[in-house]
């Protein structure tokens, strides 16, 4: 809620040839039930006007010659009129509303979808408040300018059109004295709306100015007591505050204005009516049924006039949502799928780095209104290499390059912001290297498909991600190959399945807020059975040695890692001790680098940086394990 | 009713009741004209002069001069004074928030504070102006037409005293389905953006598992499931106008019938038969508001409730009746027994600990074992569940807040900055209408961010805060240092505030900070060893208790966590300046 108010602050323009062209396109597929809807909108219309040209008919025809059985024929043909008129408005509604939300549906599948598309670099840099609001307000917006802001404008128009017609068709002397008030009409009516535009912007800045301010200085509100604000504070929110009632007041005064002024005309008109279509009744030229349908018209051409005002402050909001909404559909997909990308059916697990340069590229977020027309400023990022971003000092890595051979498990090792985890996006592809190669399969990894790569790699993340669902769809995700069979016997496998058959609906226990209930070292537990029931020939591994963990789960998850590491090409950015210990190759990276490598003890023996690491992050555990552990199961493991 | 909303309703009663007043009278006038018609049409019907009809036209045109005037001062009168309790609730509502203990924002979301403020209130300000204005005003000209009717024809009135209602009715009768069925849409709705956020949250797992179609796949079904709700309300509120326009529509048929026969049959005259359709005319856009005007009162009372709730909280951290001032503090602190548990988990227990005036303590700590509570104890922001804090020998609870906050600089871990030029900012607790710039200067000098401003594109005028520049997390730091302590507090508080600013700045700081504290009693909280070691005493505090407490000296002798952290600092150190070009 709080993180868009001030997005919506500014408003551009009401209309926007572009834009409206571009939205247009979505009616396409829904023509014909658009020309429906105009087509029941006029006949509503000239329901509409049916009334008062009935009541001329009735006193002409009927009333005036005492014909009682005239009117009361004339009443039921008027009774159908209103009946056939209600009939065909709720169905042009009905019509106009479901290829409204046909369109909002398309609209927001398509957002959704290219945001699936899109590369991690932007998620990283557009928080996911921002991309929800594009997703589920501004569509929302949108439709609603469709179905009640152009709908209800088509229809002032159609009525406008359709009560001139008729006056003028009655009689075109009398619909000239009627029409005389006109111009004073739509001298106060723009008067009006320029005035009224401008306190609803002023109003709009205002209370996105007090939204600014109270969420600021809430989230603040300790500091605010602490160094006792609070009276200073209190006043400059009377300012904003008074400010807000002062662009109030001047929109009161202007409507104060206005309304009544507007039915004022409207008895000026009656009045001229009167007294000179009064004169022409007497003189016969004018019979007294069109001159009492010419006073009811009257009323009912002032209404659409004021309606057509109001429409203009939907059409600038709806507007500004669809720019935005734009905004995210032109993101353009900076991790592409070639077009003719490789077949991958089976990998050996062959995972090569050829002196790989790695930068995160510059946060650039979209679809934001400071972010100057789509398409415009930013470079489009052509087929080749990823920009490098400015300043090449924020290298992660520097010219790394390794060889891992199918089967083997690997650990990297290394202190803070040694370049880890960049190890694994560049291998899922989430980022692309500025220069070198990252090789699966002894082929660059750009020129397969990004889905055919991944369903080869199983990711376990150092923060597990738990979908709400059940433990079963949180370990199958989408996978409806996977059966219950092979979800319990993965479960079993990295040592899950006991602890879920404790849970009060065991494989079907519902996860809630992100799996808060779950203690974390069970969330370790249920992110192995997801990458293993998924059965990937790659394994990548951020693990995680949390002290919130018990011994005896931890022990389970050591040896839940080592079961899922056997035979299978592993790397694992490694936190235990126990996972160091049992890799095949540990690679030793400083600051961007690989500096050293070997086994756990060919690299203590040598005395390098790799000792200073395995002292200031293991040595803990050691003491741990020797002082907490009977140390059975722990050499049991090692000694496999 | 809310009786806070009576009381507000109570204070403007004069406005109020000028306004309404002003509105039963043009109703009253409105009323008159459907009245004037009838004469002039009655005339017409007689040949009358144009000369003759023109006193119907300019009567007509006199009683609308007269209800544009009255309804200008009733709007003015009515909707001015709904702005201005609007206003006024707004500002009581912010001024109860900043009396709310530091607690209550905990647990209570920013963004559900916010939605009452505004929205909330927009819609009680709806109900107290346009919803009693349109009220009354249609009640009023019903009563009046009604009335006119009476003397005009019974039967004709009777139908219509049976048809119009229905009108209203129709809203009345649909509006809580409506707003069922609606509830069921937002259901949903939260259902789409709850697998939005969950799925751009979790995007890297969707994407390593190759999971965006079958993403898709479930993202449109909740959308169609969102559609199918909406049509449920379209099928509804779709009916709602024609329904209203189709008994309108009725009433002027059975007018024109039974009306039209009344003419002929020589019961009414032709012009009040006209008379009649003028007052369907009239209340036909009454009517149709009235239902929602009901509506908007149902909701307008709901969302004053929404904002009794916040208003029926009390602060639970105020000052006691006999409050003491504190002129000239000393800075001395004392920690007595002091116990500290939030929603009943125990985070601080049994801390005895007497910091003496000019002296600094340094609280080092794992994660989680309750530094930043022990420190947020003294200023009050939160209260200790056993024990007490004491100031000078008395215990906090007995000094004037404000009297105790302004001896205390803090710099809490979240160096949190407002929207506002970086002056305003360093100059936030001096409580002076503008910042003084000799101050703010000699501050950020000391705070070390001088060297910074120096550099920002408009010195110390320079926005900061969200929608400033960003400053980096060093400069952030310096700059809530150089807040805390340019109001030259007696007891300076540095929670974890220099984490991001370099070794040798750190050290600088904290160098310059001692050559002028002189009295000043200083509390550090950090991971760094060399923040701390050169603090007159040390404790370590774990899991809520303080387990060792010396000098750094002693402390390195005797082993323990803090001797464990000082290895740790050392070997980051070498690390950190380990040759890049180290051979493979």
């Amino acid at each position: 809620m709080s993180t868009h108010f001030q997005e919506d602050e500014i408003l551009g323009k009401a209309y926007d040839a572009r834009l409206m062209r571009r939205l247009l396109r979505y009616l396409r597929p829904y023509r014909r039930a658009v020309t429906a809807s105009i087509v029941l909108l006029l006949l509503a219309a000239a329901a509409d006007l049916a009334g008062p040209y009935f009541v001329k008919v009735a006193i002409d025809h009927y009333i005036q010659v005492r014909d009682m059985g005239g009117v009361a024929v004339l009443s039921a043909l008027y009774l159908g009129t209103v009946i056939v008129g209600a009939a065909v408005r709720y169905w042009q509604n009905y019509i106009t509303q479901i290829v409204g939300q046909q369109v909002m549906y398309e609209l927001r599948m398509e957002v959704f979808t290219h945001l699936q598309r899109l590369a991690v670099a932007f998620f990283a840099g557009n928080p996911v408040g921002r991309l929800m609001t594009r997703i589920t307000n501004d569509v929302d917006t949108l439709y609603e300018m469709v179905t009640s802001g152009v709908v209800t404008v088509f229809g002032d128009v159609f009525l406008l059109v359709g009560v001139v017609a008729a006056m003028v068709w009655l009689d075109w002397r009398l619909a000239l004295v009627a029409f005389s008030v006109v111009p004073a009409l739509v001298a106060l009516t723009s008067w009006f709306q320029a005035r009224s535009r401008e306190s609803y912007r002023a109003i709009r800045i205002r209370i996105a100015r007090i939204n600014a301010y109270l969420n600021e200085n809430l989230m603040g509100m300790s500091i605010v007591q602490l160094f006792n604000r609070e009276r200073a504070n209190a006043a400059r929110f009377d300012d904003l505050n008074r400010d807000h009632l002062t662009a109030h007041l001047e929109a009161v005064w202007s409507f104060a204005l206005f309304y009544p002024a507007v039915g004022f005309l409207g008895a000026v008109a009656t009045a001229l009516l009167i007294w000179y279509g009064g004169g022409q009744v007497v003189q016969h030229a004018v019979t007294l049924g069109v001159l009492i349908a010419f006073i009811q018209y009257t009323e009912r051409f002032f209404r659409p006039i004021q309606d057509l005002a109001e429409k203009y402050n939907i059409l600038q909001a709806a507007m500004a949502s669809s720019e935005r909404i734009f905004r995210v559909l032109d993101e353009p997909v900076t991790v592409e799928d070639p077009s003719d990308p490789a077949p991958l059916p089976r990998v050996r697990g062959q995972i090569e780095f050829r002196n790989v340069w790695f930068a995160y590229p510059a946060i650039e977020p979209a679809g934001r209104e400071d972010a100057g027309p789509p398409g415009e400023a930013r470079s489009a990022p052509g087929r080749g290499e990823p920009p490098v971003p400015a300043g090449t000092d924020g290298w992660v890595l520097r010219g790394v390059s390794f060889a891992i051979r199918p089967g083997e498990s690997v650990a990297f090792v290394g202190h803070t912001g040694a370049g880890k985890t960049s190890i694994i996006n560049l291998i899922t592809r989430f980022y692309d290297p500025q220069r070198g190669q990252v090789l699966v399969d002894g082929v660059d990894i750009r020129r397969y498909a990004q889905r055919d790569l991944r369903r080869h790699i199983g990711l376990v993340l150092q923060d597990v991600f738990l979908f709400s669902g059940t433990v079963a769809s949180n370990i199958r995700l989408g996978n409806r190959e996977i059966s219950d069979d092979e979800i319990r016997r993965a479960a079993q496998f990295v040592n899950a399945h006991r602890f879920i058959e404790e849970l009060p609906d065991r494989y079907a226990t519902s996860v809630v807020e992100r799996g808060a209930t779950l203690s974390s070292g069970q969330r370790q537990l249920i992110a192995f059975a997801r990458a293993i029931s998924h059965n990937p020939e790659i394994l990548l591994v951020l693990d995680e040695a949390t002290s919130s963990v018990d011994t005896e789960t931890e022990l389970l998850i050591q040896e839940a890692l080592q079961n899922v590491l056997r035979g299978r090409t592993s790397i694992i950015i490694a936190h235990r001790l126990s996972t160091i210990q049992n890799v095949d190759r540990i690679l030793v990276l400083h600051k961007g680098r690989i500096v050293e490598e070997g086994t756990h003890r060919e690299l203590l023996a040598r005395g390098g940086i790799y000792t200073k690491l395995y002292q200031l992050q293991y040595r803990d555990q050691e003491l741990r394990q020797t002082a907490d552990m009977s140390g059975d199961r722990a050499t049991d493991a090692r000694s496999e | 009713m809310s009786p806070r909303l009576r009381s507000y309703l109570r204070r403007h009663a004069r406005s109020y009741a000028i306004g309404l007043l002003l509105g039963t009278a043009s109703a009253v006038l409105l009323m008159l004209g459907p009245h004037v018609l009838r004469l002039a049409v009655d005339a017409i019907a007689a040949g009358a002069s144009p000369f003759f009809l023109l006193r119907y036209a300019g009567a007509l045109i006199g009683l609308n001069l007269a209800v544009w005037i009255l309804r200008y001062y009733m709007r003015m009168h009515i909707l001015g004074i709904s702005r201005v309790i609007e206003y006024e609730i707004r500002n009581d509502y912010f001024a109860h928030l900043q009396r709310m203990h530091v607690g209550f924002f905990q647990h209570t979301r920013i963004g559900d504070l916010m939605t009452r403020a505004v929205s909330d209130l927009s819609t009680v300000q709806r109900f107290i102006g346009p919803g009693i204005m349109h009220f009354t005003s249609t009640v009023v000209m019903a009563v009046i037409a009604v009335g006119f009717m009476l003397t005009i024809d019974l039967t004709l009135t009777l139908y219509m005293l049976v048809i119009l209602p229905l009108v209203s009715l129709t809203f009345v009768v649909l509006g809580p389905l409506i707003h069922g069925q609606y509830e069921s849409v937002q259901e949903q709705f939260s259902v789409i953006s709850a697998h939005a956020q969950e799925n751009f949250s979790g995007i890297r797992v969707i994407k390593a598992f190759a999971q965006e179609p079958h993403e898709a796949e479930a993202f449109a079904a909740h959308n169609r499931e969102y559609i199918r709700r909406n049509l449920a309300v379209i099928k509804t509120e779709g009916a709602l106008w024609p329904l209203m326009s189709f008994f309108l529509g009725l009433a002027a048929v059975v007018l024109l019938w039974q009306g039209g026969q009344a003419v002929i049959a020589g019961r009414i005259t032709l012009g009040q038969f006209v008379q009649f359709i003028g007052y369907l005319g009239q209340l036909s856009w009454p009517m149709v508001a009235l239902g929602w005007v009901v509506n908007l009162m149902q909701r307008g009372l709901a969302s004053m409730k929404r904002l009794d709730e916040i208003f029926l909280q009390h602060p639970r951290i105020v000052d006691a009746p006999d409050a003491q001032p504190l002129p000239a503090p000393r800075g001395e602190i004392e920690f007595r027994g002091l116990g500290f548990s939030y929603n009943g988990v125990p985070v601080l227990a049994g801390v005895d600990l007497r910091v003496p005036a000019g002296t600094t303590l340094a609280i080092v700590g794992p994660t989680g074992s309750g530094k930043t509570t022990l420190v947020s104890l003294i200023p009050r922001l939160f209260e200790s569940t056993t024990g007490s804090v004491l100031v000078d020998g008395l215990d906090v609870r007995r000094y004037r807040m404000t009297d105790l906050r302004r001896c205390i600089g803090m710099v809490p871990q979240d160096t949190f900055m407002f929207s506002a030029p970086l002056s305003e900012n360093i100059a936030y607790g001096l409580e002076a209408p503008e910042p003084d710039p000799v101050r703010v200067r000699e501050a950020a000098e000391l705070a070390h961010l001088a060297v910074d401003v120096a550099g920002f594109p408009n010195g110390y005028d320079t926005m900061v805060g969200e929608r400033g520049v960003t400053l980096s997390g060093g400069q952030k730091q310096r700059a809530a240092i150089a807040r805390a302590i340019a109001r030259d507090p007696r007891i300076l508080i540095l929670d974890d505030a220099l984490s991001s600013v370099d070794t040798s700045t750190e050290e600088e700081i904290l160098r310059e900070l001692r050559a002028i504290s002189g009295t000043r009693t200083t509390i550090i909280i950090s991971h760094r060893i060399s923040t701390v070691r050169h603090a007159d005493q040390i404790v370590v505090l774990d899991k809520g208790r303080i387990v060792q407490r010396g000098t750094h000296d002693t402390l390195l002798g005797a082993g323990g966590l803090y001797a464990d952290l000082y290895q740790k600092q050392l070997l980051e150190e070498e690390l950190e300046a380990a040759d890049l070009d180290a051979p493979v």
